[in-house]
């Protein structure tokens, strides 16, 4: 077995040292009845390389990759051109097959990059401050709702219908069984939604989403004036972060916390996971965050260094009275995004948003021109959503017939809900080519 | 004069500060001192090439844009340079042992890697069509197999990001089961002081109140202990089997029969699962639930803190409050329940987790699965136990062990030995640092004083661990010998010494803020925080 360096010549030497017959004497406090005599029965036994190889390549060659097809599927992941500099990079062992860094005089590597981590994600939200990561936005969103009603005690939760359907089912599961009273709104597809009338002096926080599910786009300086007035918190969710290079950061509209899906720089699409959870706040709240925080301090000679800090936060101190229970997060993910937002920089940073927004004009644009399509959208970054004349999961099934994934059908999320079957999300990025854009307008020209 | 063996002078030219060798730029040859990003700005330079947008239409409908982020720019070499001089300031699996007790630090192998990056894996979005993404969820079911099989449990919820996650996965199935029972009032959560911080945590989290259960002298946890606090408003216990003191626990029968016959359920942390995979199926323990940290035993790699992913395999009794979404077969292959209205009969707790779980992990984890087989599986935990015992028995005349063996597959010893010598644990581990090793895990469990925990894993050869053991007994002698002051100063060859951690958490300093004027001094040295 090439992962076990053990010989059957070690193994009996070391059984010598410690004075047993056999290894079955090491688990002599194992109730009887529960020792395995052999292998697991019904299982394979080990396989070489290629074996494994063959057999995953086959499991993995019955998927529709996302570059191999004219691709258009967005609703909280999306699909983006990552530099092979990124992969590369956090490949090197020191970085992949190191732990949690306890012990700062030896993890200096990992302190480092989680400290720019946590500047970039507070510059890019425009908040103060931001943890090293959670395991995804979901996660971090109800994470925030937590937090927020540990700051202001109290236990009301207003969900926008705007907010990812996942991020609202991850916060009512979370949440709720907390004893939280949340009030998640009808889903928002018109973008008329007004929050403002529903916040009064019991509701710790209101939760709100830019670009929204639907892809509208929205200024929430004034509800954050509103919230703020009755002592509410607001969370602001970005499940596209890339649209942090083009529009206002929610730290400048006022948002108490915000929460971000950070898949899309750095990090591929993997089938929904694992992803990358930003979580910003101001200096204020800073205490009552959840998750590892990385701080900058010095070392017995005064050189700077990076240490884990604030720990009294967290759960292997505070125990039951822990901020949260989260121990590992996602600091591969968040190091694939801090070096692919390094080698973006400012001006890539910029111009990638503006890509990502001129290719969703052109190919609205373009549907528009389309019998029957209407582009629902008054403003939009990346993804909008479209209204069909027909069902949108059947036009969306003879698409993928032809070799076109078109989006994502709203009805994928709301089944049950009546008058959202003809909605359809268009995400489009910067990997779709002009041509990509022209042959979902045949397409759908074809199937409508 | 000193000279090099071929007579020339070889005396240092740097300036030494306290007889230490300084060089000019600070850096120690391989040892790069290395700037933050922000401070290797480079106006004007950029790492990716983009096309011009192919409009500049907008349709922002009236919305805002921003002024500037902030970000430097660099070119690539810069950036790939210094991300690589930041990975050489790690200790990693790949470069030295890193026995780092209750983590299972295991060799992490490359072709889980490459398997993970298959496009038909890594490039599929969770939300194609379900007949586009068939081998994916072929693939989640064929690790569902693997790991219900070796449990020897019924069911398992696949989507939790790591082991705390798992826990709450679990203790929010017990929560919804409690309920449906119509017994809402169980809201207190046994929890043995040995545990990981975690499962307190993670109780609180789900809204039960924690009550500890103390540890035997033994280090094990008694039935007697467990039936004492038993009563009707018991939710479930949380045990972690091997305990966090490397024991197996040997009334777990009893104690998992005594919680059910008290209307309780029985959460195991699976942490520990390493120990016995393939030679104990935790079924056959009167487990109910039981998370698997992927990034433990199946060697999913721990990259500096994640991600994880915890799979909680599930008794019948809670298999029906399982979250969304699960993979089903259906008529025309395989399909995912993403709604409870679709659950058909099940009654899932509600969502843990945005889509559909740690699919890179699932994958890495599955070749390392396959690899090992059920022959290897089971030699991997008979290797880690024997690794363990080996380590054990070759150091307990000179280091405390804190209970007699044999010990599963970690070693613990308290801080006994260093009686006297003024030489605290930490200070003991920071000595490892300097011959190459990074320390066991330090202070925990809370069960004994100064916790000594080593995890050698399975992966070690007999060489590395006999080299390692003579560097630990060499490491003990020293500090009873005297030789305090060799153990206060260490480390003393790593890029920073010992670091400031009460400064750090009284005045935080958690970002890089631009500095009014530029810093011209050496890196590193004149920047310090003030």
């Amino acid at each position: 077995m090439r992962y076990l360096p053990l010989t059957e010549t070690d193994r009996s030497a070391m059984l010598a040292t410690i004075g047993v017959d056999s290894v079955d004497a090491l688990f002599r406090d194992v109730p009887e009845q529960a020792r395995l005599k052999g292998p697991i029965a019904g299982l394979s036994n080990h396989m070489g390389e290629l074996a494994v190889e063959r057999h995953l390549s086959r499991l993995a060659a019955k998927n529709v990759t996302a570059s191999s097809v004219p691709f258009f599927i967005g609703g909280g992941a999306y699909k983006h051109h990552v530099p092979a500099s990124v992969d590369q990079t956090l490949l090197r062992g020191e970085f992949l097959t190191s732990y949690t860094p306890y012990q700062p005089e030896v993890t200096q590597g990992t302190l480092q990059y989680l400290f720019e981590f946590q500047t970039q994600v507070a510059l890019l939200t425009g908040m103060d401050v931001a943890n090293a990561s959670m395991y995804d936005g979901a996660t971090g969103t109800a994470e925030a709702v937590l937090m927020a009603a540990r700051i202001n005690k109290r236990n009301k939760v207003i969900l926008s219908g705007g907010l990812h359907p996942h991020y609202r089912e991850v916060v009512e599961t979370t949440c709720g069984v907390m004893g939280m009273d949340i009030r998640a709104q009808a889903p928002d597809w018109k973008n008329a939604e007004d929050l403002t009338a529903l916040i009064d002096g019991e509701t710790a926080c209101i939760v709100v989403q830019t670009p929204s599910l639907f892809g509208h786009l929205r200024d929430f300086t004034a509800l954050c004036d509103a919230a703020h007035a009755k002592g509410t918190l607001v969370i602001v969710v970005v499940t596209e972060v890339v649209s942090l290079g083009l529009l206002t950061p929610p730290g400048e509209m006022g948002a108490d916390i915000v929460v971000c899906e950070g898949q899309s720089i750095g990090n591929g699409l993997n089938f929904g996971g694992p992803y990358v959870g930003l979580f910003a706040t101001r200096d204020k709240y800073v205490r009552q965050m959840p998750g590892r925080l990385c701080g900058q301090t010095v070392d017995a000679d005064g050189k700077r260094g990076f240490v884990l800090t604030l720990s009294t936060r967290e759960q292997h101190i505070r125990r039951e009275k822990a901020t949260s229970n989260i121990c590992t997060n996602s600091g591969l993910c968040a190091l694939a995004f801090t070096i692919h937002l390094s080698l973006l920089g400012e001006q890539g940073l910029t111009k990638l948003a503006r890509v990502n927004h001129a290719n969703a004009v052109t190919l609205a644009d373009k549907l528009e021109a389309v019998k029957g399509v209407k582009i629902v959208n008054d403003g939009f970054f990346n993804e909008f959503t479209v209204k069909l004349p027909k069902k949108a999961a059947k036009v969306l099934s003879k698409l993928a017939e032809r070799g076109i994934l078109a989006g994502v059908p709203v009805s994928r999320f709301y089944p049950e809900m009546d008058g959202l079957e003809d909605l359809l999300l268009v995400a489009s990025t910067e990997v779709n080519s002009l041509e990509d854009m022209d042959a979902l307008v045949r397409g759908l020209e074809e199937v409508l | 004069m000193a000279m090099n063996n071929q007579g020339r002078d070889s005396t240092p030219h740097a300036v030494t500060v306290d007889g230490e060798f300084v060089t000019f730029t600070g850096n120690k040859a391989l040892q790069q001192e290395e700037a933050l990003i922000f401070e290797l700005d480079n106006p004007g330079a950029v790492g990716v090439d983009l096309e011009a947008p192919v409009t500049t239409k907008t349709r922002l409908g009236g919305v805002k844009t921003r002024a500037s982020v902030g970000l430097p720019s660099l070119a690539e070499p810069d950036v790939v340079r210094h991300y690589t001089r930041l990975s050489q300031k790690n200790f990693a699996i790949d470069t030295t042992m890193y026995p780092l007790g209750s983590c299972t630090m295991k060799h992490n192998p490359r072709l889980n890697e490459k398997m993970a990056r298959l496009p038909g894996f890594s490039d599929i979005h969770p939300l194609q069509p379900v007949e586009t993404v068939q081998g994916a969820l072929e693939l989640i079911d064929q690790l569902a197999h693997w790991l219900k099989t070796l449990t020897g449990m019924p069911a398992i919820a696949m989507s939790p990001g790591a082991g705390a996650h798992g826990e709450l996965c679990g203790l929010m199935s017990i929560h919804a089961a409690l309920d449906a029972r119509g017994e809402s009032h169980r809201r207190r959560v046994l929890v043995p002081e040995s545990a990981h911080g975690t499962n307190p945590a993670t109780a609180a989290f789900c809204g039960f109140t924690v009550d500890t259960i103390p540890a035997e002298e033994n280090g094990r946890v008694s039935v007697e202990a467990v039936k004492a606090k038993l009563g009707d408003d018991v939710a479930c216990i949380m045990l972690t089997n091997p305990n966090t003191c490397g024991l197996f626990e040997p009334q777990i029968r009893e104690i998992a029969d005594a919680v059910h016959a008290a209307g309780g359920y029985f959460y195991c942390d699976g942490a520990n699962y390493n120990a016995i995979v393939g030679r104990v199926r935790p079924a056959d323990l009167g487990v109910d639930a039981m998370h698997i940290n992927l990034h433990k035993t199946f060697s999913t790699p721990h990259g500096g803190g994640g991600p994880g992913s915890g799979p909680v395999v599930l008794s019948d009794a809670l298999a029906p409050y399982a979250p969304l979404p699960f993979v089903v077969h259906g008529k025309n292959g395989f399909d995912l329940v993403e709604q409870a209205a679709d659950a058909k009969g099940a009654k899932p707790f509600g969502r843990l987790k945005g889509f559909h779980g740690q699919m890179g992990m699932f994958v890495r984890a599955l070749a390392y699965i396959l690899s090992h087989g059920a022959d290897g599986l089971r030699q991997v935990a008979s290797d880690a136990v024997l690794n363990a015992n080996y380590v054990l028995a070759s150091l307990k005349d000179v280091m405390s062990a804190s209970f007699d063996g044999p010990c599963m597959h970690e070693a613990l010893f308290d801080d006994r030995f260093l009686k006297g010598t003024g030489v605290t644990p930490l200070d003991f581990a920071k000595a490892m640092i300097d011959e190459g090793y990074h320390p066991m895990t330090m202070y925990f469990p809370l069960v004994v004083h100064g916790a000594l925990l080593i995890e050698p894993t399975e992966t070690e050869s007999k060489q590395t661990l006999d080299r390692f053991i003579a560097t630990m007994r060499h490491l003990a002698e020293k500090a009873k010998a005297g030789d305090l002051a060799h153990f206060q100063a260490s480390p003393r060859l790593t890029p920073r010494k010992r670091l400031d951690e009460t400064q750090a958490a009284r005045k935080p300093v958690l970002r890089w803020v631009k500095p009014a004027v530029p810093a011209s001094a050496p890196v590193g040295v004149a920047q310090a925080a003030e």
